[in-house]
């Protein structure tokens, strides 16, 4: 198949040749290595452009799976939302469904064989230190990265074969992806009008960000935090069914960041299928209600973020007494793991606070501080991330989120 | 900046089947949008015409006044037409940033990013900029090329021969100008998608125009002369020339297929990259 094209095509670039023969006039040495560069160049092209034409081929094989059961039924994505899990049909019911996902940059695993599932009607985070590849995942949902194996679909299809993509999914994906000469609303504007979406709608989503009345001031000279939601204000304006927040809440303050939470699970609520990145856990603790976390590439756990934490993560009671070392023995008897807390304190593990208080009772020591603590979020974060960050010799970029044990 | 809570219209979430498909005249107008929404590109436009009329008015002048001290064989080769538009060949720097800005602006401010998210399909993109830019760079460029020869042929008039429209070569020259424009641009335009680099693309561009003669220059001669007729700048002195008499050169749309067959090259390459490469 490819042979013959290619055949043909240097046939036809043969009778070219002829006819160039006036136009190149009696050099006859350089007549032929002219002939011979655009041969091969014709042929570099034709190769490659076949080449392409299968991996499409491919590709269409593949998305010819249907989409998932409630879109094929005209239903409502959230309106079986619940019961499609609660049935077991998980595996067909994402929204976003990565299968065997990964990516190489040179020498450098970027993701490595991940495979995922975001369910719509949810808030679903992303986590993972700096460099454990959430972007570039991000990134090959949206077809802007091919990946080396595997394969991603919006609605069981390539993102690439999406009719209106736009509408169908939106993504806040770098800050300040704009043109720094452009206004927001040119920006905006321009996007739009490939999906043919309206104008009116473009008002309508700096409205929703606070950027109205900003709209036509060059995106240049706006803040981080302006760009942030110039971002999302992109992702709104297709009104899509997905949503894609890379690290959203950068570079906002404390009100921009309440907002984002709101904004997020707003969305969710509505029925869509929200997916947001963070390498800080703090930031997304009580919005998501899913995590999908991963480290160098690979997946760490895919679970309800409840599941996640107490599975990642101990709790303890924290002991403040002035005769710590009279209660120690009876406390390991009982079967506790001891550990001294930075501030003096004493840590016990695996034994309920109740247990303890009545350990001290019996052995008459005196409590300044019974204190049950249940690890943050971030904890667990942190545990099931362990040895799984990027940059070792890096000062810890989680470190700041980290509570006090 | 206040901060309101979201409003947001009721969700329709069977997107999922929603039908039809974004189209090529959808993405034209974005692409027209794009370019007249940043100063720099409009900039760059209005320097191509003050360029390419201006320096055509001030060479002309200057040949215009030393034409009488010149030899009698010089004056017999002098070409009036030529001498008009020599500000052409300053103009091309200006079309060439500009077509290098087209591609290269959206990958240096991440633009490119949202563009292939609402586009995914890049040759279309490629191709709407391709059209958009041949449309614009020919009208600047006939215009520009019209207004330095009518402009020259007025700071010629009684001073040295002047041409006039009504000579078949003279028009051929006059338009070849803007063309020369539209297909030395394009060129530029499918370099800068292979380099994707601003800075980058434009050293090669102007490296291929100006560079690329001197290492012909300092060749023994008789490589010179074949290689020196396949560079753009001399392709482009023969076809704002009405009357050329040098030989050793392509005809004036012999050159500007070659030309024209680079720029395709260029383009060719740079959409097979365009599709394969990670955005």
């Amino acid at each position: 198949m490819s042979g013959d094209s290619l055949l043909i095509g240097a046939g036809a670039l043969a009778n070219g040749g002829h006819a160039l023969h006036g136009l190149l006039g009696g050099h006859h040495g350089l007549r032929i290595l002219v002939l011979v560069l655009v041969v091969a160049a014709a042929a570099v092209i034709v190769v490659a452009l076949t080449r392409r034409a299968r991996a499409r081929h491919a590709q269409k094989g593949r998305s010819a799976v249907p989409a998932s059961p409630a879109s094929a039924a005209g239903v409502p994505e959230h309106a079986l939302a619940g019961s499609l899990r609660s049935a077991g049909a998980r595996r067909d019911g994402g929204a976003i469904v990565a299968r065997g996902l990964s990516k190489h940059y040179g020498e450098k695993v970027a993701v490595d064989d991940l495979s995922f599932e975001v369910q719509p009607g949810h808030v679903t985070g992303f986590l993972g230190p700096n460099g454990a590849g959430k972007s570039t995942t991000m990134r090959m949902i949206m077809g802007l990265d091919a990946p080396d194996r595997g394969s991603v679909t919006v609605y069981g299809r390539p993102y690439h074969s999406l009719g209106w993509p736009l509408r169908e999914v939106g993504a806040l994906l770098e800050a300040k992806s704009v043109h720094p000469g452009r206004s927001a609303y040119a920006h905006l504007w321009m996007l739009a009008r490939t999906n043919n979406i309206a104008k009116s709608r473009v008002d309508e989503v700096l409205e929703i960000v606070g950027l109205t009345s900003v709209a036509h001031q060059r995106a240049g000279q706006f803040s981080l935090g302006m760009g942030q939601r110039l971002g999302i204000a992109g992702a709104l304006l297709g009104d899509p069914g997905v949503l894609l927040f890379d690290e959203p809440v950068n570079g906002l303050d404390t009100d921009g960041i309440r907002w984002v939470r709101q904004l997020l699970r707003g969305l969710a609520a509505d029925g869509r299928t929200v997916f947001v990145s963070s390498h800080l856990m703090s930031e997304l603790a009580q919005t998501v209600d899913h995590v999908v976390v991963i480290g160098k590439g690979r997946l760490i756990a895919d679970m309800p973020i409840a599941e996640f934490t107490s599975r990642n993560s101990r709790s303890y009671v924290r002991l403040r007494s002035p005769q710590l070392d009279q209660l120690r023995p009876a406390l390991e008897e009982a079967g506790a793991s001891l550990t001294t807390g930075p501030d003096g304190s004493l840590l016990v593990h695996d034994l309920p606070a109740e247990k303890i208080g009545e350990l001290a009772w019996q052995e008459s020591v005196l409590l300044y501080e019974l204190a049950p603590q249940s690890a943050s979020l971030e904890e667990a974060f942190i545990e099931s991330t362990e040895g799984n960050l990027e940059f070792h010799g890096d000062p810890p970029i989680e470190a700041h989120g980290v509570s006090q044990p | 900046m206040t901060v309101q809570t979201p409003v947001l219209p009721p969700a329709d979430r069977a997107a999922v089947t929603r039908a039809g498909h974004y189209g090529f005249g959808a993405v034209l107008d974005s692409e027209r949008i794009k370019i007249v929404s940043v100063r720099s590109t409009v900039w760059t436009l209005l320097a191509t015409a003050v360029v390419g009329i201006g320096l055509s008015a001030v060479v002309t002048s200057a040949q215009a006044a030393r034409y009488s001290a010149r030899t009698a064989a010089a004056q017999q080769a002098f070409d009036p037409t030529r001498s008009s538009l020599s500000g052409i060949l300053f103009a091309q720097l200006a079309i060439g940033v500009l077509a290098v800005l087209v591609v290269t602006a959206e990958y240096s401010t991440g633009t490119i990013r949202a563009t292939f998210s609402a586009v995914p399909r890049r040759p279309l993109v490629l191709a709407a900029k391709l059209i958009l830019f041949s449309v614009i760079t020919f009208i600047v460029g006939e215009a520009v090329s019209f207004a330095a020869f009518l402009i020259g042929q007025g700071i010629l008039s009684g001073k040295t021969p002047t041409a006039t429209l009504s000579d078949p070569s003279a028009v051929r020259a006059v338009t070849g100008g803007g063309l020369y424009l539209v297909a030395l641009g394009l060129l530029a335009l499918g370099m800068a998608t292979i380099i994707r680099h601003t800075a980058a693309s434009i050293s090669v561009f102007v490296g291929s125009l100006f560079v690329l003669p001197i290492i012909a220059a300092v060749l023994p001669s008789s490589y010179s002369d074949d290689i020196s007729r396949f560079l753009p700048q001399q392709i482009g002195t023969v076809m704002t020339t009405a009357h050329y008499h040098g030989t050793d050169t392509f005809g004036p749309w012999t050159g500007f297929i070659i030309l024209c067959a680079y720029a395709a090259a260029a383009l060719i390459t740079g959409a097979v990259l365009l599709v394969r490469r990670d955005a």
